[in-house]
């Protein structure tokens, strides 16, 4: 087990990350010990009459962050982006929402213009990345076991193996999940929520959280909006109600109807990166 | 959500201020849950007696201080109460909410020996 972070437990495994954990940590050199802990001794007085009998017993408040701990490793991810000017972007979506064929399209059609690199998270196999990887597009499989989401730690232990180009966009295909990954911050700089009109239009309101935490939504496979019952109006209404902030692109990976949004949005947001922090 | 991974996390925290402050055994742990968190309270509770065997905090009795949800209404120009993310202004039923509060999942405080 790593003796710096605690790494190690589990079933995570990151292609090219041994588990030896000699090497250098370079972001985890920011345990803070943050929050400020004040203890109160209850041996004595009135304190003491709700433990009677065990004058030890002493009251520590704590006044932490149960996600403390991954959001100090996002906040080391997010400075080493900074630092290289990548854009990080997580997507999220449920399985089957397409989000590896956007992502092998978008990465087809933009890798002439742009340094790109693939982070891919899934429970087992590295059959994403494979696909990814097909494309020319540098790529690293995080396979998360019985865990449901990525977390910062993971991905900081990916980047040290993957390092990305500086000024390269960073896709972080997260794990097929709509409730978990919304909580943990990876350092991204958006979140990119992918829905496909072949599930409900009505998403947005049974996973709100997760729409909550996006600044961008992406309606994929627009082209089989004829064959289904999909309400696009409705969906978008629905996704303003738990976030009024969200943008919404619509699109379909398969055919590239509506792809030149996305990488007009991509660029803008990889010149706001290029600024620096 | 992910209740399980959450414990794990309290755990840590709880064994890191063990050796800081010098306690071996949580009695009671508080924990500020807030209604827009995600979190499932129940599943909290399992989670953690789960989570819990042999551990510092395996005789810990879980304390849950739930935190309503606010939200700060455009429209209304003040402060609401919420139950969910999607819900309307309870005055004027804009969604144009701004989430202030209730999204806490903190340790709060323990009891320690």
């Amino acid at each position: 087990m790593c003796t710096v972070c605690g790494c190690g437990e589990g079933e995570t495994t990151i292609e090219g990350h041994e588990h030896d954990h000699r090497h250098k940590h370079e972001h985890h050199h920011h345990h803070h010990e943050h929050g400020h802990a004040h203890t109160h001794d209850y041996g004595q007085g009135p304190a003491h009459a709700h433990a009677p009998g065990l004058s030890q017993a002493r009251m520590v408040q704590i006044e932490e962050d149960i996600l403390g701990k991954n959001n100090e490793y996002a906040a080391a991810n997010r400075r080493w982006f900074a630092e290289r000017r990548i854009l990080a972007l997580n997507l999220v979506s449920s399985p089957g929402s397409g989000k590896t064929t956007l992502l092998t399209r978008t990465l087809a059609d933009l890798k002439e213009e742009l340094p790109m690199a693939v982070i891919e998270g899934d429970q087992q196999t590295s059959h994403d990345a494979d696909r990814i990887r097909e494309t020319g597009v540098k790529a690293l499989q995080i396979n998360t076991g019985k865990g449901c989401h990525l977390d910062a730690h993971m991905v900081g232990h990916a980047l040290e193996s993957l390092d990305p180009e500086e000024g390269s966009v960073l896709f972080i295909e997260n794990v097929g999940n709509l409730v978990c990954p919304a909580a943990f911050d990876l350092g991204e700089a958006h979140k990119v929520a992918i829905l496909s009109v072949t599930e409900g239009e009505d998403k947005p309101l049974k996973y709100p959280d997760m729409f909550h935490a996006a600044d961008l939504m992406i309606l994929n496979k627009t082209d089989l909006l004829p064959y289904v019952d999909f309400d696009v109006d409705k969906c978008i209404e629905y996704a303003r109600r738990v976030n009024p902030r969200i943008r919404v692109l619509q699109l379909s990976a398969t055919t590239g109807e509506g792809m030149d949004g996305w990488h007009q949005w991509i660029h803008a947001n990889r010149q706001l990166a290029a600024l620096g922090s | 959500m992910h209740e399980m991974s959450l414990c794990e996390g309290i755990i840590q925290i709880l064994e890191e201020h063990a050796s800081r402050q010098g306690f071996s055994r949580v009695k009671t742990l508080w924990l500020e849950i807030g209604t827009l968190s995600g979190v499932e309270i129940e599943a909290m509770r399992f989670s953690f007696d789960v989570i819990k065997q042999d551990t510092l905090a395996d005789a810990a009795r879980l304390e849950i201080i739930e935190v309503p949800g606010k939200a700060w209404c455009l429209p209304c120009g003040e402060t609401v109460e919420v139950g969910q993310r999607f819900d309307a202004c309870p005055r004027c039923g804009s969604y144009q909410l701004q989430v202030t509060g209730g999204e806490e999942m903190r340790i709060k405080e323990l009891e320690v020996e």
